[in-house]
Parts: structure tokens; sequence; C-alpha cells
């Protein structure tokens, strides 16, 4: 069953890989291949951010600190030609991870909004180290002089199509990974979480050490998005560790949906379509956002995948009203959880 | 890092006097914008992540309304009421909503308005820095209190915000209509079993939170540069400011601000790269240690 659900994943992010690749075949604009690459970036922030908000219930508000810190400690490592790129690949991994673990191991103790405010004073906190220590990070200016971008097992990153095809590539298998995560009995564990914390503590869960792995499991691939902006943008700059990148996260995960896997890769979709386009067409693109924001939360009244699932799940029950207790979604998983 | 410069300053009178006062006007504008988010969390328990636009736009109200009279208490009225008027339409036509729903429809709610409010500003009275200047009432010689000079502006702000610290502590915690508020605060199925309007009540609210921006805005307006975007910073800090003193306590959004206005001030001649890492690490800190923060109660 489980390897059922696995090959179908695997088939799905062929086809995906299949799709991304086509398309600048078909359409050569460069600017379309580097708006993907941007949604990939952030879409690997707002999806492992969703891991704790959509899946565990944490709203981590300073989740773009691991955002920055793989692009700081990616550039930095690759900047003093110490080791190669694979290397430093790991190895920002790894640190990000490190300091998932040091900031989750203090915050996830905490409720709800507290949670959030101390994630958020973590990140600015990291942010500010960034900005002083200006001899490791180049201060304000963003870390300068550019990323060298040598083979990654023998994939040439510096021709534009070669790069595309690595981050397409990388893009899939953390998205698989991430897959794997919420499909796992720990992913359902998390889900527990979510709903009952109460009920997770007295099935002999510990609560605490399956949030941090989450915290940890997020922080990593979000430093993934980071090394993979750093290596487009050849820089790394304070402003990917702000805590506006952890609000922009959040809102494309709004946006899209939280329930719905790749829900808020939507999102990421939708939000930097408007950035992109709304600043072209209008010069205020804000207010543009701003309006779409509204209809969304006041309309809608959830993400737009969320919307779409609900409203064709609707449907189904509809035409086979028989089949209604089914649609209770969560409901056989806590149960599942509960044998086990 | 420049810990001998600090320690310089504070050894004179003149520096310290000087320091301490523009500490004590910037920790007086976060003390107005945050106990108005405090309250509106308190009563309403929404985070109301537009406040800081709130604040922005109090200021551009008292200049339009400066502008049209020339009259600086008209600008102050334009800015607060206006604000007041606004907030109470905001929470009818849009809060009200969404009561008790998630806490980041919440707030994307309120950022949409964030976006929204800064385009408009932008639209009304253009991207540009705007200066609303000293009114001539307040253009005379500073006031020296031990070789350091203070702006007769402060101390006039500094009044004002104690005046309305002092009378809203009063009317929250001594009046009949205050006590409805904490009622309906911890339980408003009940209050409004009891035949009291908690729409109306809830507006009120809102709009006194709202007021209590406008205010700071105004206040801010002749010694602030305007500009849209002007919100951010102020309501980032005022976040701060209620996680240190603790949610919903209006002393403590007092002594908090106050701290975090000094560290502002002083830690530009200590350390002006760490400011916002000392006020990070004390939020953090308080978080840890205590945190419904440190005049709050438990939520």
């Amino acid at each position: 069953m489980r390897v059922g659900r696995f090959l179908h994943d695997l088939m799905f992010a062929a086809a995906a890989l299949g799709v991304l690749l086509v398309i600048p075949v078909i359409f050569p604009a460069p600017w379309l291949r580097d708006f993907i690459i941007y949604v990939i970036a952030y879409g690997l922030l707002a999806m492992s951010l969703n891991l704790l908000i959509g899946y565990t219930g944490l709203v981590s508000f300073g989740h773009a600190a691991f955002f920055g810190s793989g692009a700081y400690a990616f550039g930095i490592l690759m900047q003093s030609g110490a080791v190669s790129i694979r290397v430093a690949f790991v190895l920002s991994v790894v640190f990000s991870a490190f300091m998932a673990l040091v900031i989750g191991a203090i915050c996830v103790r905490l409720k709800e909004i507290y949670f959030a405010f101390l994630t958020l004073a973590f990140q600015m906190l990291f942010h500010s180290i960034i900005l002083t220590w200006v001899p490791l990070t180049g201060g304000d200016q963003g870390l300068m002089g550019g990323i060298p971008r040598p083979a990654f097992w023998g994939i040439d990153l510096r021709s534009g199509e070669t790069f595309y095809v690595f981050c397409v590539v990388i893009f899939l298998v953390c998205l698989l990974l991430l897959r794997q995560i919420t499909e796992s009995p720990f992913g359902y564990t998390l889900r527990m979480i979510r709903d009952n914390p109460q009920r997770a503590m007295f099935l002999g869960v510990n609560v605490y050490r399956a949030k941090l792995t989450a915290f940890v499991l997020a922080g990593s691939i979000a430093s993934v998005g980071g090394i993979l902006m750093a290596l487009f943008a050849s820089g790394a700059y304070p402003e990917f560790a702000h805590w506006t990148r952890s609000g922009e996260a959040i809102f494309m995960i709004m946006l899209g949906g939280m329930q719905v896997f790749l829900g808020p890769l939507l999102g990421a979709v939708v939000l930097q379509g408007l950035n992109h386009f709304a600043t072209v067409y209008t010069q205020h693109h804000g207010l543009v956002l701003g309006i779409i924001i509204l209809v969304t939360v006041l309309g809608f009244r959830r993400g737009l995948a969320d919307f779409a699932y609900e409203y064709f799940a609707g449907r189904r029950r509809a035409r086979t009203p028989a089949a209604a207790p089914a649609a209770a979604a969560d409901e056989p998983f806590v149960r599942e959880e509960s044998r086990a | 890092m420049d810990l001998t410069a600090l320690a310089g300053c504070l050894a004179t009178p003149a520096c310290a006097i000087t320091q301490v006062s523009s500490g004590l006007i910037i920790g007086i504008f976060l003390f107005l914008v945050a106990s108005g988010l405090s309250l509106i969390f308190g009563v309403l328990g929404v985070i109301n992540f537009a406040h800081g636009a709130f604040y922005m736009l109090g200021a551009y109200f008292a200049y339009s309304g400066y502008l049209a009279t020339g009259s600086f208490l008209v600008a102050i009225l334009c800015g607060a009421l206006g604000m007041a008027v606004f907030g109470a339409i905001f929470e009818r036509l849009f809060i009200s909503r969404i009561y008790g729903r998630d806490i980041l429809m919440q707030l994307l709610l309120c950022y949409a308005f964030v976006l929204i409010l800064d385009d408009l500003v932008k639209i009304i009275w253009g991207a540009g820095y705007r200066n609303m200047g000293m009114p001539p009432t307040f253009a005379r010689p500073p006031v020296f209190v031990a070789g350091g000079p203070i702006p007769v502006y402060y101390l006039f702000v500094i009044g004002v915000a104690v005046t309305v610290g002092g009378a809203l502590w009063y009317v929250i915690a001594r009046t009949r209509f205050g006590k409805t508020v904490r009622a309906a605060a911890i339980n408003p199925q009940m209050v409004a079993a009891l035949g009291i309007n908690t729409p109306l009540l809830f507006a009120t609210v809102f709009a006194i939170g709202s007021l209590l921006a406008g205010l700071a805005g105004a206040l801010a307006a002749p010694v602030r540069t305007l500009t849209p975007g002007m919100g951010l910073s102020i309501l980032i800090e005022s976040f701060i400011v209620t996680v240190i003193g603790g949610m919903g306590s209006i002393f403590g959004a007092f002594v908090a601000a106050l701290l975090i206005g000094l560290t502002r001030t002083l830690g530009s001649i200590g350390f002006p790269l760490f400011v916002d890492g000392v006020m990070f690490t004390m939020m953090a800190l308080v978080l840890v240690l205590k945190p419904s923060g440190l005049f709050g109660r438990e939520v």
C-alpha cells in the first residue's frame, strides 16, 4: 500500500519533471525560466513552512531565517574556495539543520502565539547578526563579489539551461522527500499533534521531540531553497532572512491552501506571479495584491487549492450520498495511529 | 561596538539629557501605538497587524488637517478622531467577519490592508517624503535641564501621552464601561446575554485602539518624516513592546515602550548596528523566561 503510494508520487514527480523541462523548450524566453527558479526557491520555503503550519499546527514567523542561513552558509563556503560545491551544499544544509535544532529546542515548548513571536525574535536576531558581522557577511550590502558556480557532479551550472534543470531536479527531490514525510506514520503523528496534542501525549507520543523533528526537517528544506536562491542571485542578502520573507511564505500558504499538499506551491506561483506582473502593468501592485488577498480571505475563506478541493469533494459527495461519511478526511488516520 | 562612547555620553549631563529625552519621545509614540494594539488584542483577541498603517494614516490625516486649517489642535483632532471613525468602520466591515476564525486569516486580512493603505497613501499624498514642520506654538527655545536641551514640544508630547495613558487606565480599571469591556474580553456571550450590545462595544474598543494609533501618528507628524510604509517599523517595535510588557497590560506597555525607546537612542551611540539585535534579544529572553510578559496575565 505504502510502496504503491510512493510509486504514484514518483510517477507524478516524473511527469512534473517532464513538464518543467519542456516549458523552456516551448517558451524559450529567459524571464520565464528565471520566474520558475524564483517560484522554486520560494516554493521550497513555503512548502517546508507548511510542514510546520499546516501539518503540525506550529505557526512559525521566523522560517526565512533558515532560508537565509542556507544562502549565507553556502555563499561564504563557496567564496572561501575551501570546499567543493557538493560539500558546501551539504554543509550548508547541516548548518541550517543545527541552527533549527537550537532555535527549535527553545521555541517549540511555547504555546501558539508565543511560539510565533519567539521564532520572529530569533529570526530578527539572526538578521541583526548578519547586519553586524560585516567582515563575514558584508553587512547590509549583502554577500558581494559573486558566488562561483563550478560543475556539480559534472553538471555545468554556469549555463542558464543546465542551471534551470539542476534547480528543477533538486526541487522535485525535496518535494518527494516532503511528501514522504507527510505521508509517513510520523506525518500522521504530526497531524494528530496539530488536532489534539493531549491525545497524542496520552498515546505515548513524545510531542516535544516530534515537533522539534518537524522543525529541523522544515528548516533544512528551507535552507535548500536559500542555497538555490544564492546560486541564482549570485549572492546572499540580509533581506533573505528578514521577517517579511517569513510573512510572504505564510501568505503563500494561506493563498494557496494548507490542507492540500501542493497548495503552498500554488500560493508561491500566484504571489510571485502577482509580484512580477503587477509591477509591470501598474505602479500600485500593493493595491492589487491587497484586494486579491481580501477576496481570498472574505470570499473563499480559505486557500485556493483548499477551496477547489472542498468544492469538488462536495460535488462528489452530492452525486453519491451513500459515501458521505468518508468525507471526514482526517478521521481514519487518527484511528490508524491509535492502533499503532 | 563603541561602549566607551556610550559611557562618555552618559557621564556628560548635556548628552545624557538629550539622549534620554529623545529616547523617551520614541518610547511615548511606541506606548501609544502598542497600548492600542494591546487593548484590541486583550478584548477582541485580534492581532491588528494593520496597526502600524493606522499610525501612518493618523500622521497623514494630521498633516492634511494642518495644511487645511493651520491649526495644530485641528491637526491632532483630525489624526485621532479620524482614525477612531476609520477604526470603527474597519471593525464593522471587515474585522467583525473574522472573529473566532484562524489567527492566520486575521493576519492575512490585516496584511491586505497594510498593502492597500500604503498604496492609497501613495496615490493621495504622493510617494515622496512629507514634512509637516513644527507648529509656531512650539517653535521656541528648548528648556535646559542640567545643561541638556529638551524641546518644548517633547514636554507637550510627554504630557499628552501620560494624560491619555492615565485616562485609559482609569476608564478600563475604574468605570462601568471598563468593567463591561473586561467582562466582554472574558465571556462575550454572557455579556451579550445580559443585554449589552456587544457589536457596538467591540466597535468602540477597536475605535479607541485606532484612536491611540492615530494620536501617536498625529503627535509624531511634526517631528517625523512622513512616508508611505512608515508604519511597518513602528508595528514590529510595538509587537516587541506588547510582548515584553505583557499582552493586554497598559502599564506593561508603558514600561516596555520606554525601555525600547531608551535602548534605541542609547544603543545608537554604543552599538549602532546591533540595536535591533538587542531589542529582539530582550524579547526572546522575556518569552523564554516569562511568556506572558513582565506585567501580563497568563493567557
